[in-house]
């Protein structure tokens, strides 16, 4: 297991290095560029050479990306152009990743406590109402374009609920400590804090969770319809079990791998970055930075985040295949 | 009293715009306590759906169920939900076919023991433990401590089913119903498994309803059998009177068409004819006139009537002959 988990790992740096040069060159290729978002309609031929110069980027392409490895060999990935000017493209990820750690963190529970049951239950009903009635819901899940959603969220809850539509917390003087805000206020007993920075998570983090849900929900009541069909299942009612442990001991478990495979998938998918459900709702993350990187053409914090992103998801999928040795002993002695 | 008594137990399976299958039409056979009893037939003869009738494991959609099932003077059928859930596993065990799919892949042999004892018998989990260590020391599996930890896929295929057997007895039910319970092992292990079962039975004092539709089986362990053909039972007498005379045409059948060792070379097997039709009718004449080799006119017209011959009931117009040898050669 552990040298699985090594050669894994090994693998993951050779996924960077190939990304972080395909990446490299597909950037230059883009129309526009930094010198140009930087200058808009001041710009002059001598202020833009000038520029151009400054940034380095007047040198050859393959020499610019040696520079790049070079330095981010010793943690410098360059400074933002256009995001947050001025700031390392690295402290821009280190304070963003955990806003989008925590929205997908909410948004994937919600999916997870709503899908997995109600997948159960449509299983357990198949043919029902109940059952066709979600499956046509989870249909719209996954067919209403998330920005659209967002926006109707955005326009009609939270003026009707008056819950916050945008940011991660109101300018409140809060004390940080992690970097979460939800658990920065529990630690340093600012209730108010984490009490503001969940309001504002709600709406995003549903918005977030539909997709997932309604992926969650399906593959759950897939796997769940195929296992009731087993023959242990009946072994079980012939020994007379109360329903809750058939449930949980026999059915459920042996229908979760699936289900953690899909939930690790979507988990890895939401925190490479919610791209536009962040930007329509101003939430300070990876996703915004991503958005805004592209608007500006911000070379080093595309790159950072870009390659981070990948990182994170290979990492997910690390984890989900390792949870399956967890799940299934039928792997886990092989 | 009989410890189980099933009278005309029908099963009808219904489905939205499907005509409706019968698959068990009338049956009715007593197990008295300690006593085996045989059910055998084809596949399709309604042997399983009828043991499934009796442990009320039937869909609760889509299945018509009449007649009555006593157990111990309760009719099991009518019983609810919860209360048949209290017997089975109690009252009632029951080993299935195959033994690697009917153990849960993921949870150790030893909780599978184990959550019997804790639901029926109220054990806490570490005493439930315990017992199910004997008992698993007791249907024969070697190393029980090390067993109990381990998953169904790392037991023998004769290992799991005794493990399934060590399930079904463990808590002392007074009827087993065993539903093919070697037909997915080896030769060598059936002949063990059978042994199991014939020693626990008799040492238990648990009456068993042997499903099976291997002649050989019965031969080694039923007191009664019981032939059903079509949902029917067609006939119905204690094992040696069966095996020694059977009268009725596809009891006759199913006896020649076992290989004997003691055959000549190149002698020929004599199959019964054709296979078991999807919906067998016997509401015009019998079910198994048009393979029968001694059908007559009144076969296909009327339909035979159970009639009580000395302790043997059989439902046919043109019984065998005692006496006769195998039917006709039929070439394979």
């Amino acid at each position: 297991m552990l040298r699985y988990t090594i050669r894994r790992l090994i693998q993951l740096v050779g996924v960077v290095l190939v990304l972080s040069l395909l990446l490299f060159a597909w950037l230059r290729v883009l129309p526009g560029g930094p010198v140009s978002a930087l200058l808009g309609d001041r710009s002059t031929p001598e202020k833009a050479a000038e520029l151009t110069k400054q940034l380095g980027l007047d040198q050859p392409i393959y020499l610019q990306y040696f520079k790049f490895l070079g330095r981010a060999l010793t943690g410098d990935f360059g400074v933002s152009t256009g995001v947050q000017p001025g700031d390392s493209a690295l402290d821009i990820f280190i304070q963003r990743f955990p806003a989008t750690l925590e929205l997908s963190f909410f948004a994937i529970a919600i999916a997870i406590v709503i899908g997995v049951p109600l997948g159960y239950l449509a299983a357990k009903r198949r043919g029902s109402w109940f059952d066709n009635a979600s499956v046509v819901g989870s249909l719209i899940g996954v067919a209403v374009p998330v920005f659209f959603l967002a926006f109707v969220l955005k326009g009609l809850a939270s003026s009707a609920l008056g819950l916050p539509s945008s940011g991660r917390q109101d300018a409140i003087d809060a004390t940080r400590v992690t970097g979460f805000f939800t658990l920065d206020g529990m630690i340093t007993g600012e209730w108010d804090a984490t009490f503001n920075a969940l309001v504002h998570l709600i709406l995003p983090s549903i918005a977030l969770a539909t997709i997932p849900f309604a992926v969650i929900f399906r593959i759950t009541r897939a796997a769940v319809l195929d296992v009731l069909d087993e023959d242990f299942v009946r072994t079980a009612e012939s020994k007379g079990l109360t329903a809750p442990v058939i449930r949980r001991r026999h059915v459920l478990r042996n229908a979760m791998l699936p289900v953690v495979t899909t939930i690790g998938l979507q988990t890895g998918a939401l925190l490479s970055g919610a791209v536009l459900t962040e930007k329509v709702f101003g939430f300070p993350g990876v996703g915004e930075a991503l958005a805004i990187g592209f608007e500006r053409r911000d070379y080093p914090v595309l790159l950072l985040l870009i390659i981070m992103a990948t990182s994170v998801y290979v990492v997910v999928n690390l984890l989900v295949d390792l949870s399956y040795a967890l799940i299934d002993p039928r792997i886990r002695t092989r | 009293m009989a410890l189980l008594e099933v009278r005309d137990l029908s099963v009808v399976f219904q489905r939205r715009g499907e005509e409706p299958f019968i698959a068990v039409d009338g049956v009715s056979f007593d197990v008295e306590p300690g006593q085996t009893v045989g059910l055998v037939g084809e596949s399709g003869c309604g042997k399983s759906v009828t043991s499934l009738a009796i442990m009320g494991l039937l869909p609760k959609r889509g299945a018509k169920i009449t007649g009555t099932v006593k157990y111990d003077g309760t009719d099991l059928l009518k019983l609810s939900d919860r209360e048949m859930r209290d017997r089975r596993g109690r009252d009632l065990g029951m080993v299935f076919q195959d033994p690697l799919s009917s153990l849960n892949p993921v949870v150790p042999i030893g909780l599978q023991v184990s959550e019997v004892l804790e639901r029926h018998r109220g054990m806490p989990r570490k005493e439930a433990m315990i017992e199910a260590k004997d008992l698993l020391d007791k249907v024969g599996i070697p190393d029980p401590n090390r067993r109990l930890k381990e998953y169904p896929h790392q037991l023998s295929g004769g290992m799991r089913q005794r493990a399934l057997i060590a399930i079904a007895l463990a808590c002392r039910p007074k009827l087993l119903i065993a539903d093919e319970p070697t037909t997915a092992l080896d030769v060598t292990i059936q002949a063990q498994i059978l042994s199991l079962m014939k020693e626990l039975v008799q040492d238990l004092g648990t009456a068993l309803v042997m499903i099976t539709h291997d002649l050989g089986v019965v031969a080694g362990l039923c007191d009664e059998v019981n032939v059903l053909y079509g949902g029917k039972v067609v006939e119905k007498a204690m094992r040696h009177k069966l095996f020694a005379e059977p009268r009725h045409p596809y009891t006759h059948g199913l006896l020649a068409s076992i290989p004997r060792l003691d055959a000549e070379p190149g002698e020929k097997l004599t199959p019964i004819k054709g296979s078991v039709a999807d919906n067998i009718p016997w509401s015009q004449g019998c079910a198994f006139a048009p393979r029968c080799p001694n059908a007559l006119d009144v076969c296909v017209q009327v339909t035979p009537a159970e009639e009580d011959q000395l302790g043997r009931l059989l439902r046919c117009h043109n019984p065998v002959v005692p006496g006769t040898p195998a039917a006709e050669e039929v070439p394979v």
